[in-house]
């Protein structure tokens, strides 16, 4: 009896998953089908869930106009960039606000904490100002400097080295090793799987980002992939063919990444919600 | 010794802590300040920024009284309110199936997360298509019941249901998948002596899940109000703001009053005065949250 509830319970919950997956799920398969369409059958009434003849013509038409390849070579090399940085900067930093306590750390840390509440809007136009006038628009620098210092990051790494024991720190210097030798082989490797979660969080935010891209960059060579979209938006309105073309190119990367290391994106993105 | 030490000390955090600091002073602290006086100001951009022309509250008075700037703070209360219950409430059910201890349960939890990872933008310019009021696929299957739907991200009215499903659809993955941690943490042993009182599977839900789960919901409602009052991305590639206003957002405001209009000193208020309306949302939450989130001790 209990067993045929639990049955009906699993298949009624089975149901609903798969129609939410669907759901979830399914705009991409309508965008992979849609990159292959020629012009004709991508706004064919009834659609048809597959392309006829599949094609490559969408994605060259692109390239006559715009360095597909480019973007993603630009998201890649900036995302990377950013979050190695990142890493550094906020590690590094986080390590004194844990362990080598100095007269004034406190107030320091407290400018860092505020820092995490003012939201990137406030600060964009002087942002912008600031590149300007020291002529770095349209640079990767300006695309990659002002994402590597994350108040977020340093004080999610600081949590993490406050749980080391200060007694196994003590030790290391007792043996004669430097700060620099005991952040590099005493603290790094204990925090080690907070550290890959901050890379997966940092490297998303970089290669998802769009409001600052599209404020720095004006030259085609120097765009990220979603500004380049966005781009290509411009030119083909409503050619869903051409324009799902781009949208594969700026999927699939980063899709196939996150089926070999899903534990890690869902630990990464979870730990914080700012998007 | 000890004083070698000491200044060791001294030295090392100096070095560690300076990229850190430098960042924060150039990118954050000088930014925020130049920001203040800005907002203060009429500036354009285009004007040498040596000869500011002070102008008092002018700015902040428009941010209410100019009608585009008035109406994108409604917007984004209208999206909220929209969109929070629904994205809670639907995050919460998905979330309890997730939990359930059956087979290919993981494999959901894969397929709901892939909306989370993929840029805003793409997916903004895919539900164009989808919405769209001839080609696209929402109509179509409308029209298969004989519905027929109207043109979406053009009409007055659905433009802002549109955006609030399309953002619920993206992050529905996030919310549930950080419930469903919640949901882990919380003891088999509350239902089992539940099910021994012979409880309802509801009032299990009521009475047990949702009390224990409120701190995790309490983290997403927060997370979740800062995001829709900093909404931007889709907004820009779907609908523009349009039509007519309906769905422009205090960001798109901002954004393009700074950059494409050179009002700098009305973007800057305008972006202090999002940053109030957050930071008093957020305190009022806090406040409540004595009320309704149950710290287990």
């Amino acid at each position: 009896m209990r067993d045929k509830g639990l049955r009906l319970r699993n298949g009624l919950s089975h149901a609903v998953l798969i129609l939410v997956s669907v759901i979830l799920a399914f705009p991409f398969v309508w965008m992979l089908s849609g990159a292959f369409k020629d012009n004709l059958e991508v706004v064919k009434m009834p659609p048809q869930l597959l392309p006829s003849h599949w094609n490559f013509d969408n994605f060259a038409e692109i390239a006559k106009y715009f360095p597909l390849s480019r973007f993603l070579l630009n998201s890649v090399g900036v995302a990377v960039a950013t979050t190695i940085l990142q890493l550094f900067v906020c590690t590094m930093a986080a390590y004194v606000f844990a362990k080598i306590p100095f007269r004034g750390r406190q107030g320091i840390f407290l400018l860092f904490l505020t820092t995490m509440m003012i939201p990137t809007q406030v600060t964009l136009t002087p942002l912008f100002i600031l590149f300007q006038k020291t002529h770095l628009i349209d640079t990767y620098a300006a695309l990659i400097l002002p994402g590597i210092f994350s108040a977020y990051g340093t004080f999610l790494m600081r949590q993490q080295i406050m749980t080391i024991p200060d007694d196994l720190l003590e030790a290391a210097f007792m043996d004669g090793a430097s700060y620099f030798r005991i952040f590099r082989s005493v603290v790094l490797p204990l925090v080690k799987p907070t550290l890959a979660a901050l890379t997966i969080f940092a490297f998303m935010s970089s290669w998802n980002s769009f409001l600052w891209p599209l404020i720095v960059t004006n030259s085609k060579e120097l765009m990220t992939m979603p500004l380049g979209l966005s781009k290509l938006q411009g030119r083909w309105a409503t050619q869903w063919n051409i324009l799902m073309a781009g949208n594969v190119i700026s999927f699939v990367p980063i899709f196939v990444v996150y089926l070999f290391a899903q534990r890690y994106f869902i630990k990464g993105m979870t730990m914080s919600g700012i998007k | 010794m000890v004083g070698q030490r000491k200044w060791n000390r001294r030295a090392a955090a100096a070095v560690f802590l300076l990229p850190a600091v430098l960042g924060l002073l150039a990118f954050q602290l000088v930014p925020m300040i130049s920001s203040v006086v800005i907002s203060f100001t009429d500036w354009d951009l285009l004007s040498s920024w040596t000869k500011l022309h002070f102008i008092g509250w002018d700015n902040y008075v428009n941010v209410f009284k100019d009608e585009k700037s008035y109406t994108s703070i409604r917007n984004v209360f209208v999206f909220l309110i929209g969109y929070m219950p629904l994205v809670a409430i639907l995050g919460t059910l998905l979330a309890v199936l997730l939990n359930r201890n059956m087979r290919g349960v993981k494999a959901y939890r894969a397929a709901v997360f892939v909306p989370v990872i993929t840029s805003w933008v793409a997916v903004s310019i895919v539900w164009r298509w989808i919405l769209n009021g001839q080609s696209g696929l929402v109509n179509y299957l409308l029209s298969l019941v004989g519905i027929q739907g109207p043109v979406w991200l053009q009409d007055p009215t659905w433009a802002m249901v549109s955006v609030i499903a399309v953002t619920i659809w993206k992050d529905i993955g996030f919310v549930s998948i950080i419930l469903l941690a919640g949901l882990q943490d919380i003891s088999e042993d509350y239902y089992e002596a539940a099910s021994l009182d012979g409880a309802s599977a509801w009032r299990r839900l009521w009475n047990i899940t949702i009390p224990l789960l409120s701190p995790s919901l309490f983290f997403v409602v927060t997370i979740s109000l800062i995001n829709s009052f900093q909404l931007f991305d889709q907004v820009l590639i779907m609908t523009n703001g349009g039509p007519a206003g309906a769905t422009s957002t205090v960001v798109e405001q901002v954004y393009k009053n700074a950059f494409q209009y050179n009002k700098m000193g009305f973007a800057a208020a305008q972006s202090w005065v999002l940053f109030v309306i957050i930071l008093a949302v957020t305190t009022v939450l806090q406040r409540l949250q004595r009320r309704w989130v149950v710290y287990e001790r």
